[in-house]
């Protein structure tokens, strides 16, 4: 009795599984409750509450501007609550199949993701350019360069390299690396080009910055990995050491590059769900398009001004009506 | 390592002989010559036979091959299909229900229930802690991320409890699953937290889901093991008088068993727990929200006053679990005499009553307030704190600077060079032989074993390097762990101002020591190098505090009446007597901080720690990131089997916890 009762509560609690499931298993973006990105819930009826938006953060100041402002407009024009993840670069993508993310607000390249999650897998679109233009580089600060003649070509810096030395680089000298998940050819360029250094990983984006900095006020050597847009560039004078010029495909094999990055126009990808049904969200995310110096007023604001995103963002917003107003969707 | 030991059997009760020089010197000897047969071998063949790191080994490509294999079959092999996609939905279900009900009642409601448990558990002195720590979530701007959090760690907990307790109970009854069972609890526990993460990502993808798996997973042998070892306390006559007076299996396990292992099976709950709790944090890296997703923003912007708000909650939150449940298991099961029992039950009932109306009082209140945290009652920790960090690390900066360089230039670099330009088989050699002498053959056979596969999946340098930073890291918790240990076994206050420091920073999770040394050194190897001993100092202290303190007092008195003086006392009597203990402190100390050393791959540690964080971050990396976790485990079960010759060990995590020790 107590046996075969069991015995048909296990086969409810299965059968009821299966036709969840549409009796062919459970495919990974079978939904789980609240965490369904549901911004086309909306529909035309905002700001009276839209959906959520899940955006991702990455761990740099002009990404973090550029998600603040966003969420600030999405937020308090649009009526939608924005669900702000805490993720890495290549994380983030792996976030459009599971449903964990729905925007990502500035894409730096990443052609191989490109092709996985939106040309094979179907999981992700691209939403067209931020308006910002992006490079990545090795940098020394200005003052180096009066000092040392040369030192911004590649082919002088094994001359120089007794001066990057520290005491995590031993016997070689040391390029400062930042976020472990940043975009990098480093250790590549360095072997190809058969550099005397060594890749040391400072940790994150303050890292840099703290030693750049020090590196101007103390008159200390550095090497570093840096990018623009950025700040920093109005505060501390940097000068790029020229790699041999980017050609088209020359950093297709990431283990034989031997070449400078690409200037990139950076972009926004979102998931294929949330195009499809995000509503307004979606368009004002695509109208999305600002310059490099006024992504670079609100990463200051964040990072000097002891602002919070959400305050630097809402100056910003309100000093230039113009420029995000052609971005709210009619 | 503290290997220099001689394998002498543990002499505890009966006074030693009083030492002479013939017979103390043969002990040395060997080790000596050993020493500089080493280092005479190191000279001839140093740099020869090294392995050096080859980011494009064997292995790694053919994880990576199954990895793109597993994301390109999620949605159509039966494995994935039936089972893992099952269970993936399962727990994120779960995890969604729980976060809604944690989430319904609002700040005030979640409160006084929350208060009303307390209450219940433990007193009002435990009722009041509940509600102010859960006061603090709010106050610390962090309301939000700690229901996450707590909605995370109560998915997980429950998963663990619902697998655990019934493998508990079975493995208190079978001798033969405990035999099966050990080496796999053991292999866990000695698994640093980093490792469980990518296998995760594997199966489960990242987000809540797989975070909970993985802490579940995590937290799930002490659950097991304090079950078991409950069960199997329990008298024996009890069980037998049950049976002869004609009980059944089930109802001798409901009636007798279970009820007489209450207060250690509530342990078993309070270890899980916190287990749990630690874990948490670190499975923010495949994005499970809460707090941990603030730590890493910190970590990674080196932002201290990000951080601390969610360190500080974090620390809170641990202190309440832990006297909630620890309270709650110790309270004596109702029914049981007491003195004065009818004045004890009506008190009970008085309990359940104030429980019972702060419980729902919390809800009814939270109708009547608003229903977010009030604004004007959180304190704005960012600012003044990273002010304040900057004052330090500005006016610290010379000494803070000179520490590190120093101890980078004179330990970790030197020791790094000679390790990886060891031939390998010099290394594997002296591995052998100090665990042959500390152990025995079998551990010295493991060690070599798991040292030798560190290179087989091609990760031998790296592995070389994460165990400069360990050995550094050890030498010097243990250096400060036994002055420390020992200036408290002689000073009665020392050791009471000392005490409740240790009962805080154990109940800590590791992360939260990564805080502090991130702001004092920034991001390179010292800084994980400090962050360990921090955290792996406390068990060492008190394990030496307790061997010097147990030496036989008639030892003592011997050597007193003999006329030692105070120093001779210590280090004739005192210290050799209480070299188990130490022996003891010194594994304890090399398992905790290597799991420490690679959570520091996050802040600059370099090694396998920063194999596996840039495994998660860097796709191309993952094959590496999976290896470099499975090295750490290989690094650990060695380093652990080398230092295991204190004889019968303790399982290493059950005993961090400050309840076994004491």
């Amino acid at each position: 009795m107590r046996i075969a009762h069991r015995i048909r509560l296990l086969a409810g609690v299965l059968a009821l599984g299966l036709a969840a499931a549409g009796c062919g298993g459970a495919t990974v973006d079978t939904g789980t409750g609240p965490a369904q990105p549901s911004a086309g819930a909306a529909g035309s009826s905002a700001p009276a509450g839209g959906g959520t938006v899940k955006i991702a953060v990455n761990p740099w100041a002009g990404y973090e501007a550029s998600a603040a402002v966003i969420t600030h407009l999405l937020e308090e024009k649009l009526g939608y609550t924005v669900e702000k993840k805490e993720l890495a670069e290549q994380v983030s993508w792996e976030g459009f199949e599971t449903g964990d993310v729905d925007v990502i607000v500035e894409n730096w390249g990443h052609e191989d993701l490109k092709k996985t999650f939106v040309e094979e897998k179907k999981v992700a679109v691209e939403a067209g350019s931020t308006g910002n233009k992006g490079v990545i580089g090795w940098y020394i600060p200005k003052w180096m360069t009066d000092e040392y003649p040369g030192i911004t070509d590649y082919r002088n810096l094994n001359k120089y390299a007794e001066l990057f030395r520290t005491s995590e680089s031993g016997d070689k000298g040391q390029l400062l690396f930042g976020d472990p998940s940043y975009v990098s050819n480093e250790k590549a360029i360095i072997e190809n080009l058969k550099l005397d250094y060594k890749v040391v990983v400072g940790g994150s984006e303050a890292a840099l910055i703290e030693s750049a900095t020090q590196a101007q006020q103390q008159r200390k050597p550095l090497l570093f990995y840096f990018w623009d847009p950025h700040w920093l560039f109005n505060k501390v004078e940097l000068a790029r050491v020229s790699l041999p010029p980017y050609t088209e495909g020359c950093d297709a094999d990431p283990k034989k590059v031997a070449c400078d990055y690409a200037e990139l126009d950076l972009d926004k990808i979102v998931s294929k769900k949330f195009a499809d049904t995000g509503g307004k969200a979606y368009e004002l995310v695509k109208n999305f398009s600002w310059t490099n110096e006024h992504q670079n007023a609100v990463a200051n604001d964040i990072t000097n001004n002891g602002m919070s995103a959400e305050d630097a963002a809402k100056k910003w917003v309100d000093a230039n009506p113009t420029v995000w107003a052609a971005w709210i969707p009619k | 390592m503290t290997s220099h030991a001689p394998p002498a059997p543990p002499v505890q009760a009966s006074p030693p002989p009083l030492p002479r020089r013939a017979v103390r010197l043969p002990p040395w000897a060997p080790l000596l010559a050993g020493a500089a047969a080493a280092t005479a071998a190191y000279l001839a063949f140093r740099g020869t036979a090294t392995l050096p790191h080859d980011p494009e080994a064997a292995p790694f490509r053919i994880i990576g091959d199954v990895r793109a294999w597993a994301d390109a079959n999620r949605n159509q092999s039966p494995v994935f299909l039936f089972f893992v996609n099952y269970v993936r939905l399962f727990v994120g279900g779960l995890y969604d229900v729980l976060l809604t009900v944690l989430t319904a009642p609002g700040w005030a409601g979640l409160s006084g229930i929350a208060t009303g448990i307390g209450l219940l558990a433990g007193g009002w002195r435990t009722g009041l802690l509940t509600a102010l720590g859960f006061g603090s979530f709010g106050v610390l701007g962090v309301w939000e991320a700690s229901v996450t959090t707590l909605a995370l760690v109560l998915t997980a907990v429950l998963l663990s409890l619902a697998a655990g307790l019934p493998l508990g109970i079975l493995a208190g009854h079978s001798a033969r699953l405990r035999r099966l069972l050990d080496p796999v609890l053991d292999v866990m526990q000695i698994m640093p937290t980093f490792a469980y993460l990518a296998p995760m990502v594997l199966f489960f993808q990242i987000g809540p889901a797989s975070a909970a798996v993985a802490t579940m997973i995590y937290s799930v042998p002490p659950a097991i093991r304090i079950t078991a070892l409950a069960i199997r306390q329990v008298s024996p006559s009890a069980v037998e008088a049950s049976v002869s007076l004609g009980a059944t299996r089930g109802q001798t396990l409901r009636k007798v068993e279970l009820p007489m292992a209450r207060a250690t099976i509530g342990l078993a709950v309070n270890q899980t727990i916190m287990m749990a709790l630690s874990m948490v944090v670190i499975a923010a890296l495949i994005a499970a929200p809460g707090l941990g997703s603030d730590i890493i923003r910190g970590l990674t912007r080196a932002d201290v006053g990000v951080m601390l708000p969610a360190g500080l909650a974090i620390v809170v939150m641990a202190i309440v679990l832990d006297r909630v449940t620890s309270s709650a298991a110790a309270r004596p099961p109702y029914g049981a005499a007491r003195p004065g029992k009818a004045r004890a039950l009506s008190a009970s009932r008085l309990r359940w009553l104030c429980a019972a109306a702060v419980a729902l009082g919390g809800p009814a209140l939270g109708r009547a307030l608003p229903e977010e945290f009030p604004a004007g009652l959180v304190l704005r920790l960012a600012g003044p704190v990273n002010e304040a960090v900057d004052a330090v690390t500005f006016s610290w900066y010379d000494l803070t600077e000179a520490v590190r360089n120093l101890t980078t230039e004179a330990l970790l670099n030197p020791l790094q060079t000679v390790l990886t330009s060891a031939p390998w088989w010099l290394v594997a050699a002296v591995v052998l032989a100090v665990a042959w002498r500390t152990g025995g053959p079998r551990p010295a056979a493991v060690a070599v074993g798991c040292l030798l596969a560190t290179a087989l999946i091609g990760l031998w340098q790296h592995t070389m390097e994460t165990l400069t930073t360990v050995l550094v890291a050890v030498a010097l918790t243990l250096l400060a762990g036994v002055l420390l240990g020992i200036a408290a076994a002689r000073s009665p206050r020392f050791a009471a101002v000392q005490r409740p420091l240790l009962d805080a920073a154990q109940t800590m999770p590791a992360f939260v020591y990564l805080l502090p040394a991130l702001a004092l050194f920034g991001a390179t190897r010292f800084t994980a190098v400090f962050a360990s001993v921090i955290y792996a100092v406390p068990p060492v202290i008190r394990l030496v505090e307790d061997g010097v303190r147990n030496v036989s007092p008639a030892a003592v008195e011997a050597a007193l009446s003999c006329g030692s003086t105070g120093w001779q006392l210590l280090w004739k009597v005192r210290l050799p007597m209480a070299r188990r203990a130490i022996l003891l402190a010194a594994n304890q100390g090399i398992v905790m901080t290597l799991a420490m050393v690679v959570v520091g791959g996050l802040v600059g540690a370099g090694g396998l720690g920063y194999d596996v964080v840039s495994g998660f971050s860097q796709r191309a990396d993952f094959g590496m990131g999976f290896a470099a976790g499975v090295a750490t485990v290989l690094l650990g079960i060695m380093l652990d089997r080398i230092t295991q010759g204190a004889g019968a060990r303790p399982s290493p995590r059950t005993t961090t916890g400050k309840k076994r020790i004491a």
